[in-house]
């Protein structure tokens, strides 16, 4: 695996570009090749000046490093975007109706389509959670979906991330960095905006506060800290909606509602966009030891009294077990077929499954059922004997803490290196918006490169790196 | 705003502040040493003495030299005090604060420490003091150029220039009272040459001296001094302009919150005492009695603010 051959190429075909590239192509043939690895530095320093890094987690506790961003934009065309942005809205709407069930009335279990094992042995089920639906019946307020691309119209979800997806904040610095870089190409091919989000996050929010709230909702982000990789993220997106951003201390119980502090005493707080997860949210209900969250929180959400986005408990949806039974979830609640793809996924716990799997190791990936950001995974073909032999017996050990899936042709989108265009593995983050009104999804997303060459691992913790995303006004 | 973001506005300009007072304060005793000195080690001495480091710099070296001095204030990482240390500090401050900052107060902030982080990786030698320690002061003239040019006039800028007066008004009294006695071995050497070169350097380490020869007409002497950095409202570095920029701001603050401020009263107690003075009545009250009363007052209405506006909970 270290050729890209094969593999669907968005911006070339054998026969020529393909259109939505059309334009860029002409105008990047124009260019001076030195020039524009004169703007990568340059884009390079205006990260680094304007700290918009991610901290590493093992690493020295001030290392904060830049997502390497690429200059060469990954274009969609309208009518791409339409089928994306339909699939991921028809997919935000069932993961919602998902959780509003399965902390219910449970149908989905009864009808036996989802087994109640998978939700039962859970950790990211919260038995808090039961019997209570969130104000406006929101769980998921903020979903970024990973598609992968393989072919022209083959779009396929990797993973359903519903609890607390990051990148947003790239996503948006990106085009930020491209309109200073680069404005002449913005004049002359129509890109859709992408700036509204920090003002639809802020709306939508607000139109989730709950029943009790008076007056316009008082919206906070809560963030763990300096320390937590994503602090950047949690900041920009506070200074851009405009509002506070706040750390668990600052906030306190008062007369049944939380409270923050300002220097004019305790204001009441009406949505909490929190970016701490559900362990860590409530020491009173949940991990006893943690100094992050808001002591009693829950009972204040589950008298009304508060909105927290996304909902504790929204984890069980973007189980990776749970992944694969989403087109069949899909279906339940929406009546309709899944418009995006899932990709083939074994359950190891399925002793069929594991059978293949461990026949097959070398061929697949394996990934654990809770793992994010490409920790804990095998890709097999390009492990070692080593490193498989390891990995089998970690799963022997404990079957149902992984799935896997075939590799896929991940789609490649040319990077800019000094010798030119290199064609490179990405995949696609859109953000979605989901209030009690309406789901907004921000034309694009976030694109995550690898920029090994041959490398299929995007994420950032692993060395990938970032481009601009363009969907084009049709 | 939040209590912790007024807090924190108001230690980020305060280690910014005491970064800045502290490459005046080596600058004033690198210039002396290099210019007259018999006996340099006693010259950078009371620079320690004057940052008031003396305990943790004697744990770490044995020597006054300019290497051992300028290493301990500029560069320690154990020192909390050294440039590196409070420029570490601000920047983690305004990090935490960065939803109250605007982007270039904040780009800023981000370059001056990442300039002086590479510029103080390494010891540094003799030759490149005079331009390290002008990149200290350059950097920081730069975040508040930037925070006077574009932050809005509201509580977040009172809270910042609140800092830095608090922490100016500290550094200025405590050089006042060091030099004063620690530096005088008699009362009989006043008004000797060695006297007036010891007030020079006063002057220097607040980057008085241009001014205070425009400003007043006599020349160096104890009582001009004394008179120009403690009660000359128009040096931006005295006690009286501190005073009033604390009483300014924090009547700014009362003004937008409606309400009795505690602070603010003992502010307005601390501006009338240096008003109705004169240079005449401090000297023959003691000088080092007004002014450790003054440290007292500074650090008492520090405290207040911190807990009038529930930096912490």
């Amino acid at each position: 695996m270290t050729t890209t051959d094969g593999f669907f190429d968005e911006m070339c075909r054998a026969d020529g570009v393909r259109p939505p590239y059309d334009r860029y192509q002409k105008w990047f043939e124009a260019q001076d090749v030195a020039r524009l690895a004169q703007k990568t530095k340059e884009a390079e320093r205006f990260f680094r000046r304007t700290g918009i890094t991610f901290n590493v987690y093992g690493q020295d506790d001030a290392e904060e490093r830049l997502i390497p961003f690429d200059l060469v934009p990954r274009i969609l065309s309208g009518q791409e975007w339409n089928l994306l942005s339909r699939g991921v809205e028809q997919r935000v709407r069932a993961v919602n109706a998902f959780l509003h069930d399965i902390y219910n009335r449970q149908e989905i279990l009864r009808a036996g389509i989802v087994p109640v094992s998978l939700i039962a042995q859970n950790d990211a089920f919260l038995p808090q959670m039961i019997d209570f639906a969130p104000p406006g019946g929101v769980y998921t307020h903020i979903v970024g979906t990973d598609i992968v691309r393989t072919g022209e119209n083959e779009f396929f979800v990797l993973e359903d991330n519903a609890r607390t997806p990051s990148g947003v904040s790239y996503m948006l610095e990106n085009r930020e960095t491209m309109l200073q870089m680069f404005p002449q190409l913005f004049s002359q091919i129509k890109v859709q905006r992408v700036s509204d989000y920090p003002k639809n996050l802020r709306a939508s929010l607000e139109a989730s506060a709950p029943p009790n709230c008076e007056g316009r909702p008082f919206v906070v982000v809560l963030t763990p800290g300096i320390h937590n990789s994503a602090y950047y993220e949690h900041s920009f997106l506070a200074d851009q909606m405009g509002v506070e951003l706040v750390e668990g201390h600052d906030l306190r119980i008062i007369d049944g509602r939380i409270k923050v502090r300002t220097t004019r005493g305790y204001r009441t707080v009406d949505v909490i966009y929190r970016r701490v997860d559900d362990a860590f949210l409530d020491p009173l209900s949940f991990n006893p030891q943690s100094l992050l969250g808001v002591p009693g929180i829950m009972d204040i959400y589950r008298a009304g009294n508060i909105t927290i986005a996304n909902a504790p408990g929204t984890g069980v949806a973007d189980d990776k077990a749970i992944y694969s039974y989403m087109p069949d979830i899909v279906e339940f609640y929406t009546g309709e077929k899944a418009i995006l793809k899932n990709v083939e996924t074994y359950r190891c716990s399925e002793p069929d499954s594991l059978k293949y799997v461990l026949d097959n190791l070398g061929d697949l990936v394996v990934k654990e059922v809770h793992g994010s950001g490409g920790y804990g995974m095998l890709v097999g073909p390009a492990a070692s004997k080593a490193e498989i032999a390891t990995f089998r017996e970690k799963l022997q050990a404990n079957p149902s803490n992984y799935i896997a899936q075939p590799t896929l042709s991940l789609s490649t989108v040319p990077i800019f290196t000094e010798s030119g265009l290199a064609p490179r593995h990405v995949d696609l983050r859109p953000f979605a918006l989901v209030s009690p009104k309406e789901v907004n999804i921000t034309p694009g997303g976030l694109t995550r490169v690898a920029l090994t060459e041959g490398s299929l691992v995007v994420n950032s913790s692993q060395g990938g790196g970032t481009k601009d995303t363009w969907v084009l006004e049709s | 705003m939040l209590g912790k973001t007024a807090g924190g506005l108001f230690w980020m300009f305060r280690g910014l502040e005491r970064a800045e007072n502290t490459a005046r304060l080596i600058e004033a005793g690198f210039r002396i040493a290099l210019t007259r000195s018999m006996d340099p080690a006693s010259d950078w001495r009371s620079i320690i003495v004057t940052a008031a480091q003396k305990p943790g710099f004697d744990a770490k070296h044995s020597e006054y030299t300019s290497q051992n001095v300028s290493d301990y204030l500029l560069r320690d990482p154990t020192n909390p005090s050294s440039v590196l240390s409070v420029i570490k500090a601000a920047r983690d401050n305004a990090r935490l604060v960065r939803t109250a900052l605007t982007t270039e107060v904040w780009v800023a902030v981000n370059e001056t420490w990442m300039a002086l982080t590479e510029m103080l990786r390494e010891p540094i030698s003799e030759a490149e003091l005079p331009a390290t320690l002008e990149a200290i002061r350059h950097q920081s003239a730069l975040v508040r150029g930037a925070m006077h040019g574009t932050m809005l006039r509201n509580d977040c800028y009172n809270f910042c220039r609140l800092g830095t007066f608090i922490e100016r008004a500290d550094s200025t009294a405590r050089i006042i009272d060091v030099k004063y006695h620690a530096l005088l071995p008699s009362p009989s050497l006043v008004g000797s040459k060695l006297d007036n070169v010891q007030w020079e350097m006063i002057l220097r380490s607040v980057s008085a001296h241009q001014s205070y020869r425009h400003a007043v007409e006599e020349d160096f002497n104890a009582v001009g001094i004394a008179q120009f950095l403690l009660l000359d409202g128009r040096f931006p570095r005295s006690l009286a302009f501190c005073a009033r920029g604390i009483t300014a701001n924090l009547a700014a603050l009362c003004e937008s919150e409606g309400e009795h401020s505690d602070s603010l009263s003992a502010a307005w107690a601390f501006q009338s005492r240096l008003q109705d003075r004169d240079i005449g009545s401090i000297f023959e009250d003691g000088l080092h009695e007004f002014i450790s009363q003054t440290i007292i007052d500074v650090a008492d209405i520090g405290a207040r603010i911190e807990q009038q506006y529930r930096f912490i909970s």
